[in-house]
């Protein structure tokens, strides 16, 4: 096994790290390192991550660039290998000299590049929902925390639809182990018995669901509406929505609620036994409002493909850009102690139609949209919240996180204060 | 004075011949209103739309259902829209009248939510319980077993009079009994607990530990037990055979992607980590193929399948022509190499088709499942995937000992240079079985492209399980991988409800690792002489 390990190690290093600085076009520029995966598992969902960028900076490019200066887009790919991150982007902040970083999907990949981010003191943009329970002084999460995500689902599930029994399938990772654990206990502070919660949990890219499904079914059958809650990564979900279809589970019976299967996952599959399923987001392609009909049309033309489809990690990408280039020009520079105080408060256009603000605590203020898919692979929003909802970076249903609070701002300048024991750990993920 | 009486007369006239008309009008009006937003207005305009009873009522229902309705943006009018090579050509509901050609942006798709679904599922039931065929009877009545209440037992009891269909029947009468096991008269509930003790449907059970639990009569808790008792252990019965099922199917997938490397590296002893890039290569042919025949989708797979015999049989030659056959005898060596390949296979495809899941479309034939009772329903897919299986085996094992190939495939295997002094040509003959081991994997790859993702990472998730099945039912030895792969497919499937998917592959792990020390050459170990020198 270390044989194999020491094998893949080298033959990763050799043959798939390359990375790619576009030219320098004017003679001082702003660069701004985006670390995506372009190979490897991750590359699926990463690279539209990496496209997403480059077309945002072109077009700041067209309007000027941010203070007066060009920005210089700085690719690199860690090739979905986490101790890579870390040193991907050292090299971005120490070698290329990026003024801010915008990357990663996996938790892991996150809180492999956080000590790095954190002892050169550099900018972070984390697009892509997340278990919460962190909040870095070089961090922005832009992306959902349980709160902006499962939680609204849940809740939708249990007062529109009239859900009494819970299956909670994951795959078995962190995001999807800390997920849980938070809905368990919120389920269990509104009332849901031990004995009406089913907790499955398969490995990374599960393909044969023959058994898991049949279990769901028997466990749904006990005569009280039951859902299931699935915070199954990308690639298993195929698989399992194939085989609730070819078992008959339709979404009436039973309605699975994702909070992995986007747009662009739709896009690889067949979505005809998925008619009728659910997604909790922030966003959808098909929220019918000018900003985002335009951002569609911008991505088609930049991408050169009309078949391709948006989705909700872009969007946070979209508006963590913008909140930077605001921040920048509010500080007046790309210093990072500058920019991360100006960033704070800081609002921007979100692509459903609302506003957009950073939190104190480096989450931000989001709508939650829960929609059903539909055949051509879209999603129709069936409920959201009426206002926008702020990421809580310490969850209020966990015991060793409920007293904690994360506030960036002096005096205190503290991501997990206790307010019992009044106290900054001082560690800060 | 003729003219006073004339008036009336043209009136009555007039309206009879507008009546129709009018009628149509007004249900073209009630399906205008489809185009509000709002569900909870939705869900009243399609209830309108049940109640009118318009002869066009089932056929707008089952559109909206399959998402065909779409309503004008420019004057709320609902059509029915059909997509036609990027554009959409719209019909009106009610007189079927085409009225153009709309693009995409002109029309906007009426959306329903799982509540509308639900509703029009039940009505469409109702509706079908008259239909002609049989058949559809049958699943009108199994569908309304969950909301049986009143007015739908009235429906179907003068309809049980008439029905002629055996099964039908019996399934209506199922349903009067459920909806007597909430009766009044205790000798009602009774006889429908006794008449439903051979029931599996979900909703007996659940009816029946209701009574059991609550009933304020002795006899009927007592009965309601006896009958729990007896449907439960039908239940337990049927989910073994279920689970029997399952692990026959997962052994048969995972058969299908050893049996290629059974011969790859159980006959010519080359460790090929590409093997899984094969597999992959097999799934992207089903999806080109796909592509060039879009019409035919139920055809698509049996082109697909010589189709990735082919491609990835080639590919497999080439790599043995390439690279495998200078590093002959350094199994090192090998490893290293074919694991590069099978790194440069994984970008070459993400590079072509970009690093998205390609979709692969299932035939009609293939998806839904085949219900033997509610309990125990056979998934389709996997029966022809077992089935598919044993014939790849059966034409491996017959290549292998009928054919002049499959005997200077055994001659190479078990003796290289006395083969050679034969005259059998060792370089042609290794080349050849690299390509039929790889074409083999090819075609367990359109096989997997019905289970799971088309993406680049397809391969990796199967190159494990292939050698473990290779490896614990005996190197060199088909039949130890058929029975290998069984096996370990049951095992897996009988464990997985009780320590859950993760713990399951593990403890199959270790039980391998155990049974290797135990016996190092796998369930069948080669005989002989040949033992020693591979």
């Amino acid at each position: 096994m270390k044989l194999y390990k020491s094998i893949s190690s080298i033959a990763l290093a050799a043959g798939l790290v390359t990375s790619i600085s576009t030219s320098a076009f004017a003679a001082e520029t702003i660069k701004v390192g985006i670390l995506h995966s372009l190979s490897g598992t991750m590359a699926i969902s990463e690279t539209t991550l990496k496209d997403t960028m480059l077309m945002l900076i072109e077009d700041q490019n067209k309007k000027g660039g941010v203070l007066g200066k060009q920005l210089e887009a700085v690719v690199v790919d860690p090739a979905s290998n986490w101790p890579l991150f870390a040193e991907k982007a050292r090299g971005l902040i120490e070698k290329d000299g990026v003024d801010a970083i915008f990357g990663s999907w996996t938790s892991v990949s996150r809180k492999s590049v956080l000590p790095v981010i954190e002892e050169l003191n550099s900018v972070f943009f984390y697009p892509v929902q997340y278990e919460g329970e962190e909040s870095s002084k070089n961090v922005f999460y832009t992306g959902a925390a349980p709160n902006q995500q499962a939680i609204p689902a849940v809740d939708y599930l249990m007062n529109d639809l009239g859900i009494e029994r819970w299956v909670l399938a994951g795959t078995d990772y962190v995001y999807p182990r800390t997920t849980n654990k938070i809905l368990k206990a919120y389920l269990k502070s509104k009332g849901v018995s031990d004995s009406d919660i089913m907790v499955n949990y398969t490995p990374f890219g599960h393909s044969d669901w023959q058994t898991i499904v049949s279990d769901v079914k028997s466990f749904g059958s006990a005569g009280k509406k039951t859902a299931v809650v699935s915070t199954i990564n990308g690639d298993a979900n195929v698989p399992f929505y194939k085989e609730l279809g070819n078992q008959g589970v339709s979404s009436s019976d039973i309605p699975v609620v994702a909070f992995s299967v986007g747009e662009e996952e739709l896009s690889g599959l067949d979505a005809d036994p998925l008619v009728g399923h659910l997604a909790a987001w922030n966003y959808f392609m098909s929220v019918d409002e000018d900003v985002n009909q335009e951002f569609i049309a911008k991505w088609k033309a930049f991408i050169k493909d009309d078949n391709r489809v948006t989705n909700d990690p872009m969007e946070a990408h979209y508006i963590g850009f913008n909140m930077w280039i605001k921040a920048v020009e509010k500080a007046g520079t790309t210093e990072a102690n500058a920019v991360q105080d100006a960033i704070i408060g800081v609002t921007t256009p979100n692509l459903s139609g609302g506003v957009s603000a950073m939190m104190p605590n480096h989450h931000i203020t989001k709508p939650v949209l829960i929609g059903e898919i539909q055949s051509d692979g879209q999603f129709e929003t069936v409920w959201s919240t009426s206002g926008l909802v702020a990421g809580d970076a310490w969850s209020d249903f966990l015991p060793g996180s409920k007293d904690l609070v994360a506030d960036w701002r002096g005096p205190l300048s503290c991501g997990n204060y206790n307010v019992v024991t009044a106290k900054c750990s001082g560690q800060n993920f | 004075m003729f003219k006073y009486f004339l008036y009336p007369l043209l009136l009555v006239i007039g309206l009879s011949t507008s009546l129709q008309s009018f009628a149509e009008l007004d249900f073209q009006v009630t399906l205008n209103q489809l185009s509000d937003k709002n569900f909870a207005k939705k869900i009243k305009t399609v209830e309108a739309i049940i109640l009118s009873k318009n002869p066009k009522t089932k056929f707008v229902l089952e559109s909206l259902s399959k998402g065909k309705v779409y309503y004008i943006k420019s004057n709320k009018k609902v059509v029915l829209a059909l997509k036609n090579d990027k554009k959409y050509v719209a019909t009106d509901l009610v007189s079927d009248e085409i009225l153009g050609i709309f693009t995409k942006r002109e029309l906007k798709k009426i959306g329903i939510n799982n509540k509308i679904r639900k509703k029009i599922k039940t009505s469409l039931a109702s509706i079908d319980l008259t239909d002609s065929n049989s058949l559809t009877r049958l699943k009108a009545v199994k569908a309304i077993y969950k909301d049986i209440n009143k007015d739908i037992i009235n429906t179907i009891k003068p309809l049980m009079v008439s029905e002629d269909d055996a099964d039908v029947k019996e399934a209506m009468s199922v349903a009067i009994s459920i909806f007597n096991l909430n009766s009044r008269d205790v000798e009602e509930r009774i006889n429908a607990i006794q008449n439903l003790k051979q029931s599996l449907e979900p909703i007996v059970k659940v009816r029946l530990i209701r009574l059991k639990d609550n009933d304020n009569d002795a006899q009927v808790r007592l009965d309601a037990e006896r009958a729990l008792q007896d449907i439960n252990s039908k239940i337990s019965q049927f989910k073994t055979l279920e689970t029997l099922f399952f692990g026959i199917s997962f052994g048969s997938v995972l058969i299908l992607a050893a049996i290629g490397l059974a011969i790859t590296f159980g006959v010519m002893g080359v460790i090929n980590m590409a093997h899984g890039e094969l597999i992959m290569l097999g799934a992207y042919t089903t999806y080109v193929i796909q592509l060039l025949m879009p019409n035919y989708i139920g055809l698509s797979i049996f082109v697909a399948i010589p189709a990735a015999f082919i491609v990835s049989g080639l590919v497999g030659v080439l790599i043995e022509r390439g690279i495998i056959r200078h590093l002959h005898g350094r199994p090192l060596e090998t490893l290293l190499a074919t694991f590069g390949v099978s790194l440069v296979l994984q970008q070459v495809v993400r590079t072509i088709f970009s690093p998205l899941n390609r979709s692969v479309e299932t035939p009609e034939w293939m998806s839904g499942a085949l219900e033997i009772n509610s309990i125990l329903s056979l998934t389709w897919n996997r029966l022809y995937i077992i089935i598919f299986c044993l014939i790849v085996f059966a034409a491996l094992v017959m290549v292998l000992k009928k054919t002049s190939l499959g005997l200077q495939v055994r001659a190479v295997s078990q003796d290289r240079s006395m083969a050679r002094a034969m005259g059998v040509r060792s370089n042609w003959v290794d080349a050849m079985t690299f390509g039929l081991g790889s074409g083999i994997a090819g075609i367990a790859g359109v096989a997997l492209s019905q289970l799971t993702n088309v993406g680049p990472n397809l391969g990796q998730a199967y190159i494990i399980d292939s050698f473990m099945v290779v490896v614990f039912g005996g190197v060199g030895n088909l039949w130890g991988t058929l029975i290998g792969g069984f096996g370990l497919g049951i095992i897996n499937k009988f464990m997985e409800p009780w320590v859950g998917a993760v713990l399951a592959k593990v403890l199959i792990l270790i039980f391998i690792i155990l049974f290797i020390q135990k016996r190092p050459s796998g369930l069948f170990p080669r005989k002989g002489r040949s033992a020693e020198t591979n």
